[in-house]
């Protein structure tokens, strides 16, 4: 489904991956874990398309075609989707209205009509009810003064509704009390499909015990350096990153 | 012959037309010579530093328009905010239009300044108001007082909510080559009364055209006001809008004004506190383009304890766009427990457009609470990025956070369907259709 090749980024001068090599298949759960400042967030924004990084090698591509010249709204439509660790907050619209415009963006761009307002609202209802949405939640202004979770929670809420093939999670776990964890896991898993595969971006083990990956990949200083099953995870959660540190 | 010296000699011209021996001719004269020895501003002086008026001024511009020109009210229908029930004085060309306006003196006064300046039964009210909060040092203002004659007349009395918005409607027909016009507006507001009040002017074709308008707006005890300015005007138009405004004790006041069009747009606005516990509001957007330009020159002076100003102004500029923002916040002694508050926020989204921003604050009184921020960036990448990110396009992603930032102002106008015109406009303006009504 996704397949990174060789991939090298850099943001001006500073060269952040050097050489990222990455298959996903429909169907399967990535984690990438590494200690900060090691490009976790750099891969997860280069996937996503963001201007400020330069690709100098490498391809990304997404069911067979290459994605890594595109804007980030044209991989958005081809079914990248990226949960920011920061969302950003946007006064005056709401959540409903900014789904809205997201969706019928992307039907404006596959040729296909708006979608029509009753469809629109039964998709609203559907997803935030499988995510404990309130509605009243929804009319709120995207982000504006949402605690941690709820933005959190708010952005899986997207990702019901976009249905995107790549869910990248970018650090979902951060700012999340064990509830909220919960909630935003049990979401992210009903989402899960034979159809779509996500991609787990986390610095600490505990959002796997709830999102269980089939493999976990190691990043540090650029490169990933291991890869396994899910029980890399607890191997890193026990000897710590400088495990991984000294044999690199 | 320059403008200055035609409009000296059209104010002898127009000696011949009015009653040369009431009192209000006094003022006229005073304020005629008020204009002949200062002229017109220049950008020598602080006040006009960023703007010049050189460039309209060199226009051929008639004084006094034709009294004919009428207008179809199928071809101005837009321009109004037709949506809903309004009392309107219409002028067209600086001439009052029966045709076009609905007044009335069911309770309230809502009617044509000409009524008010030469009925004998207005004559009390006039001499207790009319120029009385205007600035009578200032050349323009003087140079409207010397020639006003026509415009809208308020008067609410005592405890009288009005029971719809009044619009001051300001259309220029263009079938003079190139026009000056001077509407005067006086506005009195009632003990415990309530208005609520929407001013345009509109060109309706390219010829140039120059407006330099005074309202003079005096807000009783307890009153309530809430005063639109909209102001997006063709390429042709200049406005100078000077703007005085009296406060009793407990009385509240607000103005807005949307900027989004017009050649040279400058907004004088001044409130003057005299009673304690006032609130002031001072709110604009700003969206302008090409070599537009829109200078803000606020003041709020504080002169009585207790009493509350915010002011908060946003300006988006692209192309070679000019904005200036001068704030002015004046805190006398006796101002004691003021709190005043001032933001500005403003972003570029053109190398070539400016804006020049001045808050200035003058403090005499120790016991206040005053601030003001000023920013002036461009548009968050990361928030770009993160709408892009949910396949929305850059464009509408760039109007989207645009919106949002001015969003503040927006959200408190009262009137619901001018709230929906503004939001029209503004994505008009960004040049973009979203799938729902910003």
């Amino acid at each position: 489904m996704l397949s990174i090749k060789n991939l090298h980024a850099r943001v001006e001068d500073k060269e952040i991956l050097k050489g990222i090599n990455l298959e996903v298949k429909a169907g399967e759960v990535h984690a990438i874990m590494g200690p900060n400042g090691s490009g976790k967030s750099t891969l997860s924004s280069v996937i996503a398309g963001k201007e400020d990084y330069e690709v100098t090698d490498g391809e990304i591509i997404l069911e067979g075609e290459d994605i890594g010249e595109l804007a980030p709204e044209e991989r958005a439509h081809k079914g990248v989707f990226l949960s920011f660790q920061y969302p950003v907050e946007i006064p005056g619209v709401s959540v409903t209205n900014f789904m809205k415009t997201a969706i019928n963006e992307s039907r404006k761009a596959k040729g296909q009509d708006e979608m029509p307002a009753n469809e629109m609202l039964k998709l609203i209802r559907e997803k935030s009810e499988m995510l404990e949405i309130d509605r009243k939640f929804l009319s709120r202004s995207l982000n504006e003064g949402f605690s941690g979770g709820e933005k959190k929670r708010n952005e899986i809420f997207q990702m019901a509704m976009l249905e995107p093939k790549v869910a990248i999670l970018d650090e979902t776990d951060s700012g999340l009390d064990i509830d909220a964890l919960r909630i935003v896991a049990n979401g992210v898993n009903k989402l899960r499909s034979e159809d779509n595969a996500v991609i787990v971006i986390t610095h600490y083990q505990r959002l796997l015990d709830y999102i269980v990956p089939d493999f976990v990949h190691v990043l540090y200083n650029g490169k990933i350096v291991k890869s396994g099953g899910k029980e890399l995870a607890l191997e890193l959660e026990e000897k710590g990153y400088d495990w991984i540190k000294s044999e690199n | 012959m320059d403008l200055k010296e035609k409009l000296l000699s059209s104010f002898m011209a127009f000696e011949e037309r009015v009653d040369v021996d009431s009192d209000l001719h006094e003022v006229r004269t005073e304020a005629i010579k008020n204009f002949e020895t200062k002229g017109f501003p220049t950008k020598k002086e602080e006040a006009w530093k960023y703007t010049s008026l050189n460039a309209v001024l060199k226009n051929d511009f008639s004084v006094f328009p034709k009294k004919e020109n009428v207008v179809e009210y199928a071809d101005v229908k837009k321009y109004f905010i037709h949506e809903i029930d309004t009392y309107k004085v219409v002028l067209i060309d600086g001439v009052f239009s029966s045709f076009l306006s609905s007044t009335t003196h069911e309770g309230v006064d809502i009617c044509l300044m000409s009524s008010a300046l030469t009925k004998p039964k207005y004559k009390e009210i006039v001499d207790t108001y009319f120029n009385k909060i205007a600035n009578t040092e200032d050349s323009l203002t003087s140079l409207n007082t010397a020639f006003a004659s026509e415009g809208a007349y308020i008067n609410i009395p005592k405890g009288k909510i009005v029971d719809k918005p009044i619009e001051i409607m300001c259309f220029s027909t263009g079938n003079e080559a190139a026009l000056m016009v001077q509407p005067r507006n006086l506005v009195i507001v009632g003990e415990n009364a309530q208005v609520q009040i929407i001013e345009r002017h509109q060109s309706l074709n390219g010829n140039p055209v120059l407006t330099n308008a005074v309202t003079e707006i005096f807000v009783q005890e307890r009153a309530v006001v809430d005063y639109y300015k909209i102001q997006n005007d063709l390429q042709s138009a200049n406005l100078v809008d000077n703007t005085y405004i009296a406060q009793k004790a407990n009385s509240n006041a607000s103005v807005h004004t949307f900027s989004f069009g017009g050649n040279i747009t400058r907004n004088n606005l001044n409130f003057y506190h005299q009673g304690e516990r006032v609130e002031s509001t001072l709110k604009g957007i700003t969206i302008i383009g090409d070599k537009q330009l829109v200078d803000h020159y606020t003041l709020v002076q504080h002169a009585e304890p207790n009493c509350e100003s915010h002011q908060n102004y946003k300006g988006i500029f692209d192309d070679n766009a000019t904005g200036v923002f001068n704030g002015k916040i004046y805190v006398e002694k006796e101002a004691q427990k003021t709190d005043a508050f001032q933001q500005n926020n403003n972003i570029l989204l053109s190398d070539k457009a400016t804006i020049n921003a001045k808050p200035q604050l003058e403090i005499f009184a120790d016991d206040v609470k005053c601030s003001h921020g000023c920013t002036i960036g461009q548009l968050d990448d990361n928030a770009m990025f993160y709408m892009q990110s949910r396949g929305i396009p850059q464009r509408e992603a760039k109007a989207l956070l645009m919106y949002a930032f001015s969003n503040e102002v927006i959200e408190s106008i009262r009137i619901p369907e001018l709230k929906n015109r503004i939001t029209k406009l503004i994505a008009s303006k960004l040049g973009v259709s979203m799938g729902f009504d910003l």
